[in-house]
């Protein structure tokens, strides 16, 4: 009964269920897994029916060629995403410095920059890069134009974990007779990190996820090398997209999943500390 | 920037427009249509439903757009499924932004004080009443500002459909490139365009917000 009644926070959307309640559940529950399982079953049957699961199809992933080129852009991907989580980190550490600032030129440069590339779209900043800067080197593009809007959105992250941060603690820093400089590098950073870092790792995932938009620019990460996989015949059997498809989201859901449980991790570890705030990234 | 006012540039510039503005609106509907589905199925008494919901949530938001969009735009004419290119970017663009409403709606769902869904229990009401007509209206309000976040990510997302086929802005972008016009003043109109639609978005869910603000 504990299954039912109290597995999930919402719980209290229904009752314990009585005889009557639990026999009407399950009969939901046998009818959603059938419509479930025919929903399954259609995909599978489409997919056998245009012969997606031919051997010919698959063949391609046998030739250690590909796999290499495989291994290659995933390399290529987590390259770019070191590269901008590395400088949208410290990009978004100044922007946010700048919008904490007392001076007001400086807090109004950086909170309309910030406002600017959270406000643009990311593919139309990589390409507008990629044509003016870097029409040789499409990894740059890809990286600056990470670094740009995941940095404007870190800023934000950061801003709001200071002024999240208990006045109090400010001031009584303040009335120590400590700097500014002092007050944010001693005591008001590192709470306020401590408090963000989920949401921070929420935001790399995106950065992770947005890497993916090199394929448009042509830059050889994952996603590029399945598209250049899939369109070349190496078989007579015809172009492998979904099998492409099938191998290469897998690698992306794993990676992303990867750092989600790491954000998890790092939050299950600070839940005894005060002033926890995290804020659903987009 | 002067370049849009020549030939036949502005008409190009605005039917990109116009079909920024209507895929944006056709996958936002999908999306909130799709997403409360979800957050409801989350939420149900059926483990299965539940199982479904969080799957298809962990699956979406941890897949890019560009992944999705490639797989929809190529993946299903190779099992014979053929609509237009602008159907096939709202179903990627609706799926995946559905599973960012699902997870919002049910954090609002979590905000609700526990006496309202008792009290809506007490009156005798169903799951799907007590869902309906208490729980989910005043979920929805708690939310709005996290919405408001979500939503207007959504036209930016929508930029990814142009380098599949489908001619909006970004589409427009890549045409003007390639007509030889200085990359700068395109990248200014390209974003005036976008600032313009976030700035409605934003404003559009300001003023639900005070519309529907409840003192609680």
């Amino acid at each position: 009964m504990s299954l039912f009644t109290r597995a999930s926070t919402a719980s209290v959307l229904y009752d314990a269920p009585g005889p009557k309640a639990r026999a009407r559940y399950r009969l939901f529950g046998v009818l959603a897994l059938i419509a479930i399982a025919g929903l399954l079953w259609y995909a599978v049957t489409m997919l056998s029916d245009n012969g997606q699961f031919d051997a010919g199809l698959w063949d391609a992933f046998q030739y250690n060629t590909i796999q290499q080129r495989i291994v290659d852009g995933l390399l290529a991907t987590l390259e770019a995403f070191g590269l901008a989580a590395l400088f949208s980190l410290a990009l978004g550490a100044l922007l946010a410095a700048g919008q904490l600032s007392d001076h007001r030129p400086v807090r109004w440069a950086c909170t309309s920059v910030v406002q600017f590339f959270r406000a643009m779209p990311l593919l139309i900043l990589i390409v507008a890069l990629y044509y003016a800067f870097f029409a040789k080197d499409p990894m740059w593009a890809l990286v600056l134009g990470l670094t740009l809007y995941n940095g404007s959105v870190q800023a934000e992250i950061i801003r709001s974990g200071v002024n999240a941060v208990p006045r109090g603690q400010g001031e009584a820093a303040y009335a120590l007779g400590m700097r500014k400089n002092q007050v944010m590098a001693g005591i008001l950073v590192p709470q306020a990190i401590r408090s963000m870092l989920p949401s921070m790792i929420g935001q790399l995932v995106v950065t992770l996820k947005d890497t993916s938009l090199g394929f448009i620019i042509t830059y050889h990460e994952l996603l590029f090398v399945g598209k250049a996989i899939a369109s070349q015949p190496i078989n007579a059997a015809g172009f492998p997209y979904i099998p492409v498809v099938l191998v290469i989201g897998p690698i992306y859901v794993a990676m992303c999943l990867l750092l989600t449980a790491l954000a998890r991790w790092i939050e299950a570890r600070g839940r005894r500390g005060a002033n926890r705030r995290t804020s659903a990234a987009a | 920037m002067g370049f849009l006012f020549e030939d036949d540039n502005f008409a190009l510039f605005r039917d990109g427009f116009l079909q920024t503005i209507e895929l944006s609106a056709l996958s936002a509907l999908l999306a909130l249509l799709l997403g409360t589905l979800l957050a409801a199925f989350r939420v149900s008494p059926v483990p299965v439903l539940r199982a479904f919901g969080t799957t298809w949530v962990t699956l979406f938001r941890n897949t890019p757009l560009t992944l999705l969009f490639f797989a929809v735009e190529f993946g299903l004419p190779a099992l014979d499924v053929h609509f237009s290119h602008l159907t096939f970017a709202v179903l990627a663009l609706g799926g995946y932004t559905a599973s960012f409403v699902c997870e919002v709606l049910r954090s609002g769902i979590n905000t609700v004080p526990l006496g309202q869904a008792e009290a809506a229990r007490s009156l005798g009401m169903t799951f799907g009443q007590t869902l309906t007509l208490v729980v989910l209206p005043q979920a929805a309000r708690t939310v709005l500002g996290p919405m408001s976040s979500v939503f207007i990510a959504l036209p930016r997302n929508s930029a990814i459909a142009g380098a599949f086929s489908v001619g909006e802005l970004y589409s427009a972008q890549q045409t003007f490139s390639e007509r030889g016009y200085s990359i700068f003043s395109i990248f200014f109109w390209v974003a005036c365009a976008y600032l313009v639609i976030s700035a409605t978005v934003a404003a559009l869910f300001r003023f639900l917000e005070t519309r529907l603000a409840v003192a609680r």
